[in-house]
């Protein structure tokens, strides 16, 4: 009965990584199931917010990591005369508590074997999580570094760690553990998750990705403005958890 | 052992659109009706309250709300000649998991199909010949018409309130509709949206070279509106998160907005949550149904007796139910025989996006807040000279600007660095994609059947899906590109443009469009189809089939009206004749 | 000529009624209805009228009592005289007294005819065999013969007066509003010892932790604002243009009011509209405004208020409720409006008005300061006035509502 072990794990990650309320309405659902009991819906209270917007939410990267994806964050968006950039905004703790969390760990992701390498059409087929990935792909550009400049990434000028980025992104560089086009991808991904994400997350720290684009948040009536074309919209970026972006300082 | 439940007189799999659809008018009609839905309960309030839901991160990016792969996935392969391998993490397509289904995260871009839509191997074949189909083309014509359809595609947008403007009124042509569509007998529930700025600038474009600029017809209810329900919906506030999150204020149409509130009061309607149907069961005959069999979150397994099963999950799950029930011939691609997995069939989205000198505001907008011209869809233009069949809306969307996903650059801006960062901040206000929203034909090799190696958690062996991209719509999707160029070139005040277009293999990476389709289709005899023109199985009289698994082949429409109507007419069969005397309805 | 006009309306349904009469078995369902006493004698997710709903009052948790015809744990055994004498006297079949958690001082005005209809309603029920739980009294509470004290303080038995001055259906309400539908006994505020202040009668009161809104002219937007139609509608539907039944007035709408008559709503309607106007109404309509409300105005907005409630408190007719001359939001005591913002509410849903809309809970997101500031803001804008809620008119709620779950 291996598939009932699966089901159970998936059911148990279910019930204890989702919202109180989920889990709730899951046991009464399981439990008992009867219409009467379903229909009446007393609670009122929204899912929480995931665990990866606490502030003390468990990370996944050492001390030789977390320099690493500073680096990288401050070459992907990097601090400029438009303003600060990745590594300013906080982008470091989000991809450092995503990793941690259930997309580091592949919580949802089908990861039965056999394995095999597949098209580019199929999709990703590694037998890694993200989070073994990169700590994979970090070691390996690391010791590409080292032998190449005799310095880890981190300590590369920025011309040089430029360099280093694109060999990956087109594939110049090869890994010996992972390939280095899908490691790019998905950190050029989650640097722009965490740049743009909410900032309860961590990244967008001060609003400062939305900010530079001019989102407003989650704000959630624009009836009156929608047909003001051309306005531009003045109400201060907003989080949905930590409330809105202070004011400029003169 | 799987523990007796007490029978009822229908059991539905799957609890979104469908289910709550013929759940309505099941227990109407005095049934005792269970749904089984795989996922949890979802309401309004609490689930997709404006306090979280609009979280880019955790919905769209995460997909919170989405089938998980590691419970249920599929196999992929472009060709019968690769092996399949799993879909091992969700991209190109999204199926829907818990109540309400796909109906919450849907966009509420709501189209009726074409009248030629319905006839497409018949009506091409008169006006092009019948050479002028490539051989593999497997198409064929609805085993009904649009004016067959008409009266339930009414029903739906009444049920949802659609907000739109007609086109075409008993044959007379309205200024402002689209004047493409099929007649239809009144207008729209509600007047259209608001229009946003992008869809003001390709509106007066599309004008400007000749086109039939027209709104969207739109599930987000334009004003308050009560439907035929008595069930009332709030009006729509352009927030900017529809797709892929669930309405925080009642205003786009989902089970949840427009049936459930009714449905659940009702004594002899009750759902199970968290129960996932792993098979149909069979009398000795084969000839029967006698029930489904499910399994809980602690894993026990359920027998449910009904009289009647109805299969209301998503396309792919109810072809992968049935070939796993083993009903039904399975369809065999090497000599075209077999039923169950033909003619799956997808949909192509190209892009153009536009980039303006004045701002518009993106993060205004509504899943269905957008301009469209059908001039190049379906077979409103001649076909001759090009070589291909079928065809694309081009549609200026606003739906949101969620900045995560929805930020256009233009292609010749670094994809990072300070190039990158420079593209972000010029061009987030000032930029708006155009959708080349294609139909895809039918074709012999691409189908569905049962992966050899691969098992879901619940131990069925995964669907397999064997599907490619194929020149006839290749050749559509560039030729409707090109047009949308040309409107590109016309708006006024455009800095440029992008063109995303779509080349090459099909690959299941991306996002493309969840209109997945065929697997259970509709059909004339047993021999070419799995369900007849009333949704009812053929080899199964008390067995019906609803959802897009029916369509022969896709066209260049979002699928979920068709879904609606379709529903309704075989609701109206089920309700009126099979129940007085239950059997075969063809 | 003109009394007995009235006392035929009154006793509209009063025909020659015997045991097992069809039409006097529908009229005592209606009335158990109007009295909405499958409310506390059905526990939840418990058969109905099986009891054992614990109902917390300050003085202890009371369960309700069985009122099925089973006769060893309900009420099979009892006789129409018993059944009356419970109601009218508030005695039980023994000779003890009941605690006026059941609402005898109401059902004492019921005509002994309505009585019997009700009785012979409940003993078609299904009978359901359910001991109900003994009381958890804070002594000396626990003795029951105090009751008769408490009775010779505050309770005259005696059935409803027809009022000859006024209209039929004036009195037709008064007597349902009075009698079967006890609706003082919640929108009343109370002495120490559980009674309804003399004199105070609808001017509100506290339950639940929620504020059963004042029915009498003293609050801006009141019941005495709203046109006859616009409360039958809302009892029959459970919404009307300017707001829907949340919190605890929902559940009444659901197995009550929304079972009434158009013509009783109505009436009803006319009582309320003919309520005394209270002591304080001139206090109450200059209620203090004065305080910075921008950041209000800000979390107002940031918290998506506008998504329903709209960016300028109109709300939607008949769908979210208009917080811009809102009863609830001016109320004297911001209790409710505090509960709704921190708990959130499911409003009624009825036949006629299905939708179980609801608010969501801000609690878990908002701050004692950020609900005191936001509500004092919505409680003055728009041409609202509220007055100012504090951060520890908050606290105490917030205190309140976590004991209680």
């Amino acid at each position: 009965m291996a598939w009932m072990m699966r089901l159970l794990r998936a059911n148990f990650r279910t019930a204890t990584l989702m919202p109180t309320l989920s889990r709730r309405t899951f046991l009464i659902a399981s439990a008992s199931a009867s219409a009467a009991a379903c229909s009446k819906i007393p609670n009122t209270l929204p899912p929480e917010y995931p665990e990866q917007t606490r502030s003390d939410a468990p990370l996944f990267l050492d001390a030789s990591e977390r320099r690493f994806i500073n680096a990288a964050c401050a070459r992907i968006i990097p601090k400029d005369d438009l303003g600060p950039g990745a590594l300013e905004a906080g982008v470091p703790d989000f991809i450092d508590r995503q990793l941690a969390g259930p997309f580091g760990q592949a919580s949802t992701w089908y990861m039965q074997g056999p394995w095999a390498k597949g098209s580019e059409q199929q999709g990703y087929q590694l037998k890694f999580t993200p989070a073994q990935m990169y700590r994979h792909a970090m070691n390996n550009v690391d010791d590409y570094c080292n032998k190449q400049f005799k310095k880890a990434f981190a300590d590369l000028p920025p011309a040089d760690q430029d360099n280093v980025l694109t060999g990956l992104e087109k594939g110049d560089i090869d890994l010996p553990d992972v390939p280095a086009k899908t490691f790019f991808t998905m950190l050029l991904q989650n640097v722009t998750e965490g740049f743009f994400a909410d900032p309860m997350y961590g990244g967008n720290r001060d609003f400062i990705g939305w900010k530079l684009i001019g989102f407003p948040g989650p704000r959630y009536n624009y009836v009156e403005e929608i047909e003001q074309y051309g306005k531009p919209y003045t109400l201060p970026p907003v989080s949905l958890k930590l409330g809105r972006a202070k004011p400029e300082k003169a | 052992m799987a523990t007796r439940l007490k029978p009822v007189d229908a059991v539905l799999v799957g609890f979104g659109w469908t289910a709550a659809i013929i759940g309505q008018e099941l227990t109407d009609a005095g049934l005792q009706v269970v749904a089984l839905e795989r996922g949890n309960f979802r309401d309004t309030v609490p689930d997709f309250s404006p306090t979280q839901i609009q979280d880019e991160l955790r919905y769209a990016v995460r997909k919170a709300t989405f089938e998980e792969p590691d419970r249920e996935t599929l196999t992929f392969r472009n060709s019968t000649s690769d092996t399949a391998l799993p879909m091992r993490q969700l991209g190109s397509f999204l199926p829907g998991v818990g109540v309400g289904g796909a109906g919450v995260h849907w966009n509420g871009q709501n189209w009726r199909f074409m009248p030629t839509d319905f006839k497409m191997r018949s009506h091409s074949e008169q006006r092009y010949g019948k050479k002028f189909l490539p051989d593999d083309m497997t198409i064929q014509d609805w085993p009904l018409s649009y004016d067959d359809l008409e009266p339930y595609y009414d029903k739906w947008e009444y049920l949802c309130g659609i907000s739109g403007k007609a086109g075409n009124l008993n044959g007379q042509i309205q200024e402002g509709g689209n004047p493409f569509e099929g007649p239809r007998k009144r207008e729209f529930p509600l007047p259209p949206l608001k229009r946003s700025a992008s869809a003001m600038k390709f509106d007066e474009a599309a004008k400007s070279i000749g086109l039939h600029p027209f709104p969207c017809p739109a599930g987000n209810a334009s004003q308050p509106y009560t439907n035929t329900l008595g069930v009332k919906l709030g009006q729509c506030t352009y927030c900017g998160y529809c797709e892929w999150f669930g309405c925080a204020n009642y205003s786009k149409a989902s089970p949840q907005t427009t049936i459930l509130p009714v449905l659940l009061r009702k004594d002899n309607f009750s759902y199970k949550t968290n129960a996932t149907v792993t098979r149909v069961n069979m009398d000795s005959t084969g000839k029967k149904a006698t029930g489904v069999t499910y399994v809980d979150a602690q894993g026990r397994e359920f027998e449910q007796p009904a009289e009647m099963v109805i299969l209301c999950a998503y396309s792919l799950h109810n072809v992968h139910l049935l070939l796993v029930s083993k009903i039904g011939k399975p369809y065999d691609a090497e000599s075209n025989t077999g039923a169950v997995g033909k003619n799956y069939a997808y949909q192509m989205s190209a892009y153009v996006d536009v980039f303006f000198d004045e701002i518009i505001n993106p993060f205004m907008g509504a899943g269905a807040l957008g301009q469209v011209v059908d001039d190049f869809n379906g077979d409103n233009f001649d076909h001759g000279p090009h070589g291909f069949i079928g065809g694309a809306y081009i549609s200026m969307w606003q739906t949101g600007g969620r900045p995560i996903l929805q930020h256009y650059t233009p292609t010749d801006t670094p994809k990072w660095g300070g190039g990158f960062k420079k593209a972000l901040k010029e061009n987030y206000l000032r930029s708006a994609s155009m959708q080349i929203h294609g139909g895809i034909m039918s074709y012999k090799q691409n189908h569905l059947d049962l992966d050899p190696t691969y098992r879901d958690i619940y131990g069925n062996p995964l669907m397999r899906l064997t599907f490619d991209f194929q020149k006839n719509d290749l050749d559509m999707e560039k030729y409707v590109t090109d047009r949308a160029v040309d409107i590109a070139k016309a708006v006024k005040g455009n800095r440029g443009y992008n063109v995303r277009a779509r080349t090459g293999h099909y690959g299941i990476v991306e996002y493309q469009t969840t209109h997945n389709t065929g697997g259970a289709i509709i059909g004339d005899n047993p021999s070419n189809s799995v369900i007849n023109k009333y949704c009812q199985s053929w080899d199964v009289p008390n067995l019906f089939v609803l959802g897009a698994s029916a369509f022969p082949q896709n066209p260049g429409y979002n699928p979920t009206g068709t879904v609606g109507a379709l529903t309704y007419f075989a609701a109206d069969a089920i309700t009126s004749r099979y129940l007085k005397n239950p059997g075969a309805l063809v | 000529m003109k009394r007995s006009a009235i006392f035929l309306a009154v006793l509209s349904f009063v025909t020659c009624a015997h045991a097992g009469d069809f039409a006097q078995i529908e009229r005592g369902k209606y009335l158990v209805q109007a009295g909405d006493c499958e409310s506390c004698h059905t526990d939840k997710n418990g058969p109905r009228f099986a009891g054992a709903r614990a109902i917390p009052t300050p003085f202890g948790t009371i369960y309700s009592r069985n009122i099925t015809p089973d006769p060893a744990t309900g009420i099979g055994g009892w006789s129409d005289e018993d059944f009356y004498r419970a109601l009218h006297e508030g005695i039980s079949r023994d000779g003890s007294h009941l605690y006026p958690a059941f609402p005898y001082p109401w059902y004492t005005k019921l005509t002994r005819d309505d009585v019997n209809a009700i009785k012979a309603y409940l003993d078609t029920v299904d009978a359901v065999r359910e001991q109900t739980p003994p009381n958890k009294l804070h002594w000396p509470l626990t003795w029951r013969s105090l009751l008769s004290v408490w009775n010779s303080m505050f309770f005259k038995a005696g059935e409803w007066q027809p009022n000859p001055d006024k209209s039929a259906d004036w009195n037709r309400g008064g007597y349902l509003v009075e009698s079967a539908g006890h609706c003082s006994a919640c929108h009343s505020p109370k002495n120490l010892l559980g009674s309804v202040k003399k004199g105070d009668a609808f001017e509100g009161g506290d339950g639940e932790n929620w504020l059963a809104p004042d029915l009498t002219g003293r609050t801006l937007g009141g019941v005495s604002e709203w046109s006859i139609d616009e409360i039958a509608q809302f009892l029959r539907t459970g919404a009307n243009n300017r707001t829907r039944a949340t919190g605890p007035m929902a559940e009444v709408v659901e197995l009550s009011t929304s079972h009434l008559t158009d013509e009783d709503a109505k009436a009803i309607a006319t009582y309320l509209k003919d309520l005394p106007n209270g002591a304080s109404t001139a206090e109450k309509k200059t209620a203090d405004n004065s305080r910075d409300t921008t950041r209000g105005h800000d979390l107002y907005l940031d918290n998506n208020c506008a998504a329903c409630h709209m960016e300028n408190g109109t709300g939607e007719a008949g769908i979210f409720p208009a917080l811009k001359g809102s009863a609830i939001v001016q109320q004297p005591d911001p209790a409710t409006a505090i509960h709704l913002v921190l708990s959130g509410s499911r409003a009624a849903a009825t036949t006629a008005n299905p939708n179980r809309f609801a608010m969501p809970a801000f609690g878990g997101k908002l701050s004692d300061d950020d609900i005191a500031a936001l509500l004092t803001y919505v409680r003055s804008a728009w041409g609202n006035r509220g007055g100012v809620v504090s951060e520890s008119n908050v606290y105490s709620v917030r205190k309140q509502v976590a004991t209680s779950q």
